[in-house]
């Protein structure tokens, strides 16, 4: 194997002038707060923020206590996101804060005597050679070689700083990786998107139909909160999951469907619908586009044919076709979030989008509602450069729906081929650990291995930090403003986030790290502000009310600017799409060269001995980003591996036994997982917990804890509509030996 | 008065925000929780029931906890909220080992610590940690004595059982069923 130019390094392993490692935590954990002092508000200050540990970002008040150290941090009831109560891990948030293994100092990779090394730094200097690195690579290739990946609030600055320079080449892995093909489904159907927090009327409806959709383990708070109200109001919830989930557990009918085959029951369901004559005639006559073909489409599309491929019996998808029907307009099959399954997930949610439609579901009250949000204005400048060329000129003729910046596309694009024309030499990175968010490492890594320069921007030392040239340490959401959150919801609100207390270590805001690299890098004319609270001052007072306004009230409320949650009766509407309608026959895909309406093609099914591999989330967790979080592994800091019991039989797996997987392309887990037998689950699927297994020892509480369920991801399906990466195809068997002993032995 | 807590089991995720809240309201040290979720899966795959239960102190109306507390630390305060006066504590634990629900535990300061369904919030009027950060809103928590507690009010509608009621200590933590 070649020397890789990037070797993966541990950080601090060379320290000048050694950075102090207070320990507040510790003091804090062991109750040294004031235990004789009976906790209460009286003596404590609070400061406005929203959350940063999910794309929620509830707004809430951090308390301190009267040492000025943090205490909790608890919801704002005026918050349409939240209704004053937080999640377990925006309680937990503190822990982010706490951690006492956050990166506490900027970081530079330096060859000393043959060896490369992390060496710490000043910030001026590191910022330096962000600068000069940046600068010189946009001269030799141009600034659209320069991509940004982020996830976070932060990145809305690393963006404006990115296009200053002369880049769009801006992504988030929550389009790719996540809820893309749901977008793109949605847009090409109503001419809409979801967006986020999702425009689901949850607390009114009658029906709520949950596709892989694991509500109750997702704690996207505000649907959370609106299922439980639900279920108060006697709501029916049907599951369609492979595993008995928590909302399964809540639910009147669980479907436990062989995985990969939702788009059968879909069109079953779909041609019950229709066969029956049990969709909206009013609202489908005068709202939609292509009934006719859609009927013709579905014919033979009956419960038993569905029967054969999702192991769903006919008559539970004709009660539950009923059930969906009784409720209408008010039912909602939910369009999910993550939803890059098996590469035709735009086709899935598509089906998912049409079934809707013919209930009427869409701008109904208990279904969709149209939501609305206050924007702010951005602090005027001078307009941003046109790039010459973007990520798409790497990709010809491909992803032409997408709708967002593909994340997978510009990884892959940084791997140089002979007919790629924009290949990356530089990426910043922003709270987003790419090693477990992209799928197939291997290729990760080995883009990495091409870039002549990659900044790392994080809160904690996540892997993707190992192979940084640079490392900057930013402060975390409890430390810092960011631009305000302007969300839509029901009604239209701004939130503030502002430092509750100053920033912990060597750390830094990411407003205040890129005015500063702005500076250096001779972007001065784009950002005509020197503070922070100039700009959201600024801001604030275009839309009547101020900085100071806020700092006392965290969060305004704003009027609708249209009166139009829901359609109203007989109601002309002209959507945003070809012809005007809702596309039940989507011209777009057809445009493009695709089903103009979901087909069903059946996906690869797991080897004798092997097990899909299923993943999800857990209420406590948001993925690796929360991983080490004191408070929170607290509550759960190891994922387990879900198996039957028939399976745990055959293999002879006890609970808690600690195994190895093997996925169908002989990767093997790097750490072992425990067991747990439970009869919740199906015998063809395994599942397991994301963001766990993490091979950096300086993430103290989380190294080795649990495998990583990304590292066997290694078959990924492109959604060739919107470059999705399907990530539920992969099989995996068990190895009951330690696989790696031989290695760790010699 | 008589201060009492139910739970909706058809409400609960288990999500634990519960606890974190405690957590962080009562500095709780990390690696120790005043509450606690339990999930009970009863049937075979695929006819399943999942139970999920935010569990904490009882607050007994007949406590074998006060009852074998040597110092008196152990007492029933206001409501009838069993409460331990930390100074007196010893930490000789028998309190801990009186508990058919397992829901007290040694603090490393060395006195023994549960939940106080939030006294110090309930005397000012709020409700305990617990009950306010709820995301499912499947807590109830008030007054028996009164009829309109909210407490009182979803006993009254809803059916419910108690915890190893067998044990006789008259528990005070109602669950939803
Ligand atoms: S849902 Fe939870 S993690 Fe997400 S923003 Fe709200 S409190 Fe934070
Ligand atoms: S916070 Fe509520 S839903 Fe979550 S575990 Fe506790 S009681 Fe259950
Ligand atoms: S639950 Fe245990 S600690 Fe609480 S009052 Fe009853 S016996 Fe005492």
């Amino acid at each position: 194997m070649k020397q890789s130019r990037r070797e993966f390094l541990k950080i601090s392993s060379l320290g000048i002038g050694g950075v102090t490692l207070a320990a507040p935590f510790f003091n804090w954990a062991n109750g040294a707060i004031v235990s004789d002092e009976t906790p209460g508000e009286d003596f404590v200050n609070r400061t406005p923020t929203y959350c940063e540990v999910c794309f929620w970002k509830c707004a809430g008040w951090v308390y301190k206590n009267d040492k000025g150290n943090i205490w909790k941090i608890i919801g704002n009831d005026e918050d349409p996101h939240c209704n004053g109560r937080l999640c377990p891990r925006g309680t937990g948030g503190l822990g982010m804060y706490y951690d006492e293994d956050r990166l506490k100092t900027p970081l530079i990779r330096k060859t000393i005597d043959g060896k490369q090394q992390f060496v710490e730094a000043s910030w001026d200097e590191a910022l330096d050679v962000v600068a000069k690195n940046l600068n010189k690579l946009k001269e030799k290739y141009g600034p659209e070689c320069t991509a940004l990946f982020t996830h976070g609030s932060g990145g809305k600055f690393f963006g404006d700083l990115l296009k200053a320079f002369g880049s769009t080449n801006i992504t988030a892995p929550s389009f790719a990786q996540c809820r893309g093909p749901r977008e793109v489904a949605f847009l090409a159907t109503y001419g809409e998107i979801i967006a986020s927090p999702e425009r689901v009327d949850i607390r009114d409806t009658k029906c709520l139909v949950l596709i892989g959709s694991h509500i109750g383990e997702n704690m996207h708070n505000g649907q959370v909160q609106e299922m439980s109200d639900a279920i108060d109001k006697g709501a029916t919830i049907i599951t369609v999951d492979p595993r008995f989930s928590t909302a399964a557990s809540k639910s009147k009918h669980w479907l436990p469907i062989k995985p990969s085959t939702d788009i059968a029951l879909l069109l079953a369901w779909i041609h019950e619908v229709i066969y029956n004559e049990w969709y909206d005639k009013k609202y489908v006559d005068k709202y939609c586009y292509g009934l006719d073909e859609l009927k013709d489409h579905v014919k033979n599309f009956t419960p038993e044919w569905a029967y054969g491929i999702t192991t769903i019996k006919p008559h539970v998808i004709r009660q539950t076709a009923k059930e969906m029907v009784n409720a209408s307009p008010a039912v909602i099959i939910h369009p999910g979030r993550h939803v890059t399954w098996y590469g035709d997930d735009t086709q899935r949610l598509r089906a998912v989008a049409i079934l809707n439609a013919l209930l009427g579901s869409w701008g109904r009250r208990g279904g969709f509602y149209s939501p609305e949000k206050k924007s702010l204005p951005s602090f005027p400048h001078p307009e941003f450069p046109k790039p010459k060329k973007t990520w798409r000129d790497a990709h010809p003729g491909k992803y032409n729906l997408a709708i967002e910046v593909v994340s997978n596309g510009i990884c892959d694009a940084t791997i140089p081929t002979p007919d790629n024309d924009c290949s990356f030499k530089a990426w910043i990175v922003n709270g987003t650990n790419l090693i477990t968010t992209l799928p197939d490492q291997k290729n990760t890594l080995e883009a990495i291995q091409h870039l002549e320069f990659m900044v790392v921007i994080d809160t904690m030392p996540m892997e993707i930090t190992g192979y940084a040239d640079v490392i900057l340490p930013e402060c975390t959401y409890l430390e810092r403003y960011d631009y305000c959150r302007t969300d839509q919801n029901r009604e239209p609100s701004i939130a503030l986030r502002m430092p509750a207390t100053e920033p912990k270590y060597n750390t830094k805001p990411d407003w205040w790290i890129v005015r500063q690299l702005a500076h250096k890098m001779g972007l001065d004319k784009f950002f005509k502000w020197n503070d922070i609270e100039e700009v959201l001052d600024w801001q604030l007072k275009q839309v009547g009310t101020s900085l100071e306004e806020m700092k006392k009230i965290g969060i305004k409320k704003f009027p609708r600017e249209y009166d139009d949650l829901y359609f109203v009766e007989d109601q002309d509407i002209d959507f945003n799409t070809n012809t005007g309608k809702i596309e039940l026959y989507s011209t777009d895909l057809e445009a493009e060269g695709f089903d103009p309406m979901p087909v069903y093609t059946p996906h690869p099914e797991p080897d004798p001995g092997f097990y899909r591999l299923n993943y999800g989330r857990h209420p406590a967790h948001t993925f690796s980003r929360t991983a080490n979080n004191p408070n929170l592994t607290d509550l759960f800091d190891e994922n387990v591996l879900w198996v039957n019991p028939i399976v745990a039989k055959e293999w002879d797996l006890k609970k808690g036994q600690e195994i190895w997987l093997e996925n169908q392309d002989g990767i093997l887990s790097t750490f072992p997982i425990k067991v747990r037998v439970t009869e919740r689950i199906r015998h063809d699927s395994v599942y397991m917990v994301h963001g766990f297994g993490h091979d950096n020892k300086k993430l103290t509480r989380s190294y080795g804890k649990g495998a990583s369920d990304t590292e066997l991801i290694s078959n990924v399906l492109v959604d060739p509509i919107m470059g999705g990466t399907g990530m539920r195809s992969n099989f995996v068997t068990f190895k009951l030996e330690n696989p790696h002993k031989k290695e760790v032995a010699s | 008065m008589r201060y009492a807590m139910a739970v909706d089991t058809k409400k609960c995720v288990g999500c634990s925000d519960c606890v974190v809240a405690c957590q962080t309201e009562n500095n709780v040290p990390i690696g120790y929780c005043r509450d606690w979720v339990v999930e009970i899966t009863h049937g075979t795959y695929p006819q399943l029931e999942l139970e999920i239960r935010s569990e904490r102190c009882n607050h007994c109306d007949n406590s074998p906890c006060v009852r074998c507390c040597p110092t008196g630390a152990s007492h029933y305060s206001d409501g009838g909220i069993v409460l331990v006066t930390e100074d007196k504590c010893i930490g000789c634990g028998a309190c801990i080992s009186s508990c058919p629900y397992d829901a007290r535990y040694p603090h490393p300061d060395g006195h023994v610590d549960k939940c106080t369904f939030c006294i110090h919030r309930v005397q000012k009027g709020q409700k305990p940690a617990c009950v306010e950060v709820c995301p499912t809103k499947c807590m109830y928590f008030g007054d028996l004595d009164d009829p309109n507690s909210d407490v009182s009010k979803v006993l009254k509608k809803r059916k419910f059982k108690t915890l190893i009621p067998e044990a006789g200590t008259k528990p005070q933590l109602y669950f939803l069923i």
